[in-house]
């Protein structure tokens, strides 16, 4: 019997290559899905009204766009920090951890504020439950990617020796940061700009 | 057998260890046992609801328990039996086809399991509790609303279905994973076996279908227990939107339970015509179609609401469309038994089952899928006699004999032959005498969902027919039951002489799957008679042995990558269910909970996570990090 010898290939690898960046890949999948569905409910509802916002004046727009600043602005620390997992760099993988979870809890505590701005509770109308389940939905995303990504920074400040499976952990939850910023785009545009279109 | 490997993949042994199991068949074999057992009390329901039928003007059931039972029989035949047993079967087959040492992900796997667990126990209690739901499986509002249907009842629903449908996701994750990632060196995407294929087809329905109606359960919830507006016309919501949202996902969830089905016929019928299944390239193709057109169909539900006639125009061309591919299969399908050596065995009974049944299903799913008919029959008895004929007969009966094929891989025991003829005619001859004559009662204008009817209007003579297949259903089921328990004769790897690499190890195959990893070098890599080239290799070593490790291949061509380490067995995918279980019910009783449940939640999911010591200096003792050259 001859046999292929597998002992000289890696313990793990980056990207496309890791069964991670699958399992990342198709949460993304679900997710955006769900997202799409929501948006898509959205404009249903708004095509059986005459009247939208039904009312209530838009939301206001400073806390939504602030966010939104932010949200862009954490792709710089948190593309840094995607690098440094994919060297296996651990001192700068635990230093962008840090900085990312600085970003993820300033946009929850506005989130607080943006939530307050929407002019309208989810109890009002259909209009209004729409809206809080869009914003309610994104805030899902940042609580547990702000969670998971203090969980990990966790493990890499408490839980040493660290494998090198954890490095891709790291780019993982940077990709999975990504869908969570690109997300917020289409949910901004609907919830803060298509009120204000005629209707 | 090698003791290394199989301590090292084990299962941790004792009664904690139970819960803290993560190998794939493990796994899988609970999945298929709790599913079975839904089958076997959803069916009972059934039977209920035929016994109460068989006269008219009866008393045996209330009106009240009438309308719990449909819903419960319907709600747990598809989404705690039907769906879930396909996937089970894949997370225990599409491992050992593609020779991988576990499925990607095992601990998730092991939790979806619990979650779906709990949830299916949740719909059953509820009705123990004499809460169950009673608003019928796709429970539209405004009747599934909070005015219509006060108290929990379909509080409980709508959680279970939020439930089941996580658990149905994750492992849909799982299979993508394993099949893109874990194939044996060699085979290629073109070399799969055609069931791999279908569960990959399937798991990537579930991805854009399912996360539709966890949205629009949770609006359910929502609009009952705090108060939200999405479903309720006097503050600017539509129950229309409901029936998309459900719809949506349950059309695609037809075929999340019909394509598994094919996959099986296309295992099953290769190994007993003894010939590979003709047009593989063209059956690939029709699955891709199938799992594209599958979302395109779900209006098809709603002709009888308000929609534009340019819409249902749209969906009745694309279900008269779907019957392509699924004609294309069938004809492949016939070819190659036409041009194989057949053998009959009892697995190959239940699959050719499928041509008649599944065909008739077809020809009155083509004739509810026009309009002007759909509006006629819909809601009528005509309508139950086709999804039955569509789920019985394609996928069924394709499943008993995907159970009758798999036994003795999964158990290491034969079933009986002689037994298991008797549970075929009888569940064959038995089905038709149950729903032939619901068409007939359909077109005369039985509607479903009464829990009885006057003797004046004549059903009753259909119904008694009707009843007494079902009972005929029941005792083959029985049957089947007896057949498993005293099956004894013990099975040999490869029973049939099948072709694909599950057969190519022990049944039951140990911990670890294969002693070593094979080399494929085309389909039906058992079939192969041409000797191997003689530098070729035909297995892999240098995997560690003494920890979870696996070989990780390419995408596409399965060249081998790198050796990913698989977690150890651990209780925190069971605890972590359990949190989430608590957190789903106490949703029920106070909104509160949502916040407080995330507690636990988080705790168990964090543990589950963390890593060992033990287990990460196990891992860095064999690890080897990528260099520079390979990443590039």
């Amino acid at each position: 019997m001859k046999l292929l010898d597998v002992s000289g290939l890696p313990s793990y690898r980056n990207g496309h290559h890791s069964l991670m960046w699958w399992g990342t890949m198709g949460l993304i999948a679900i997710e955006g899905t769900v997202f799409a569905l929501a948006i898509a409910s959205y404009f249903f509802l708004r095509s059986q009204s005459n009247d939208w916002p039904m009312g209530a004046a838009p939301p206001d727009l400073f806390w939504g766009t602030l966010n939104l600043a932010i949200l862009l602005a954490s792709i710089w620390p948190n593309h840094w920090t995607k690098k440094a997992g994919e060297d296996g760099d651990e001192r700068r993988i635990r230093i962008g951890l840090v900085v990312c979870i600085l970003f993820g809890l300033a946009l929850l505590g506005i989130r607080v504020y943006e939530f307050a701005a929407l002019n309208v509770a989810w109890h009002d109308n259909a209009y209004g439950s729409i809206v809080w389940v869009l914003l309610g939905l994104h805030t899902v995303h940042l609580l547990t990617d702000v969670y998971d990504t203090i969980v990990l920074a966790a493990v890499f400040f408490f839980a040493k020796p660290i494998e090198g499976k954890r490095h891709v952990d790291v780019a993982e939850n940077g990709l999975y940061w990504y869908f969570v910023v690109y997300a917020w785009i289409p949910v901004y545009a609907v919830v803060y700009l298509v009120p204000r279109l005629p209707s | 057998m090698n003791p290394v490997l199989e301590k090292t993949w084990s299962d941790p042994p004792g009664f904690l260890g139970w819960f803290a199991a993560v190998n794939h068949k493990t796994i899988a074999k609970r999945y298929i046992v709790t599913a079975f057992g839904f089958f076997v009390a959803a069916g009972l329901l059934a039977a209920l609801m035929r016994l109460q039928l068989a006269r008219a003007d009866n008393d045996l059931v209330s009106n009240d328990l009438y309308n719990q039972l449909f819903t419960v029989h319907g709600t747990a035949m598809m989404f705690l039996f039907a769906v879930p047993v396909m996937e089970a079967m894949g997370v225990y087959l599409v491992p050992l086809m593609v020779g991988a040492r576990s499925i990607a992900f095992p601990r998730m796997n092991a939790f979806s399991y619990y979650v779906y667990l709990f949830g299916g126990l949740m719909l059953f209690g509820g009705m123990l509790l004499g809460i169950g739901a009673d608003t019928g499986w796709f429970s539209y509002p405004p009747l599934a609303g909070p005015e219509h249907s006060p108290g929990k009842r379909v509080d409980f629903w709508a959680q279970m279905i939020t439930f089941t449908e996580l658990a149905g996701l994750l492992v849909a994750i799982e299979i993508i994973a394993t099949v893109f990632k874990l194939r044996a060196p060699g085979m290629t995407l073109g070399r799969m076996p055609l069931f791999v294929w279908a569960m990959l087809v399937t798991s990537f329905m579930i991805l854009f279908a399912m996360p539709a109606v966890m949205l629009a359960s949770s609006m359910l919830v929502m609009d009952r227990l705090v108060g939200t507006h999405f479903f309720n016309p006097a503050e600017g919501g539509d129950p229309v939107l409901w029936q998309h949202l459900f719809w949506y996902f349950a059309h695609p969830e037809v075929y999340f339970i019909f394509i598994p089905a094919l996959g099986f016929m296309s295992m099953i019928i290769a190994t007993f015509a003894r010939r590979e299944v003709y047009g593989y390239p063209a059956m690939v193709l029709s699955l891709i179609l199938t799992g594209f057109l599958g979302f395109g169909l779900w209006v098809h539900h709603m002709f009888a609401a308000h929609l534009p006639e340019l819409g249902k125009s749209f969906f009745t061309a694309a279900s008269m469309l779907i019957a392509v591919p699924t004609a294309i299969q069938v004809y492949c399908w016939i070819a190659t038994l036409w041009t194989g050596r057949i053998v009959f065995t009892t697995s190959l009974l239940f699959t050719l089952a499928f041509f008649f049944i599944l065909v008739i299903g077809g020809m009155t799913g083509l004739m509810v899928a026009s309009v002007p008919l759909d509006l006629q029959l819909h809601d009528t008895y005509f309508v139950v006699a086709h999804l039955h004929y569509v789920l019985i007969g394609g996928a069924v009966f394709p499943l008993f004999g995907a159970w009758y094929y798999w036994f003795p891989k999964i158990t290491g025991r034969m079933m009986g032959e002689k037994l298991g003829r008797w549970n075929f005619w009888l569940f064959f001859v038995g089905f038709n005498v149950a729903f032939w004559p619901m068409h007939h009662l359909g077109v005369q204008g039985m509607p479903r969902r009464v829990y009885t009817y006057p003797a004046e209007m004549g059903w009753e003579d259909l119904n008694r027919l009707s009843t007494l297949g079902a009972l005929m259903i029941a005792a083959s089921v029985l049957l089947f039951v007896i057949n498993v328990v005293k099956s004894r004769k013990p099975a040999p790897a490869n029973p049939w002489n099948a072709a694909t690499l599950e057969w190519a190890t022990a049944s039951p195959p140990p911990a670890y799957n294969f002693d070593r990893i094979p080399i494929v070098r085309g389909r039906y890599p058992l079939w192969s008679s041409d000797p191997v080239p003689q530098p070729e290799p035909t297995h892999v070593t240098g995997l560690a042995e003494m920890t979870r490790e696996a070989l990780a291949t390419s995408v596409v061509d399965a060249i081998p990558d790198h050796r990913p380490a698989f977690p150890n067995p651990s209780p925190w995918p069971f605890l972590g269910a359990v949190a989430v279980t608590a957190l789903f019910i106490g949703t029920i009783f106070t909104p509160w909970a949502a916040l407080w449940g995330m507690v636990p939640v988080a705790v168990a999911i964090t543990m589950w996570f963390w890593p060992s010591r033990k287990e990460t200096l196990e891992h860095l003792a064999v690890e080897k990090r990528p260099s520079e050259r390979l990443d590039a």
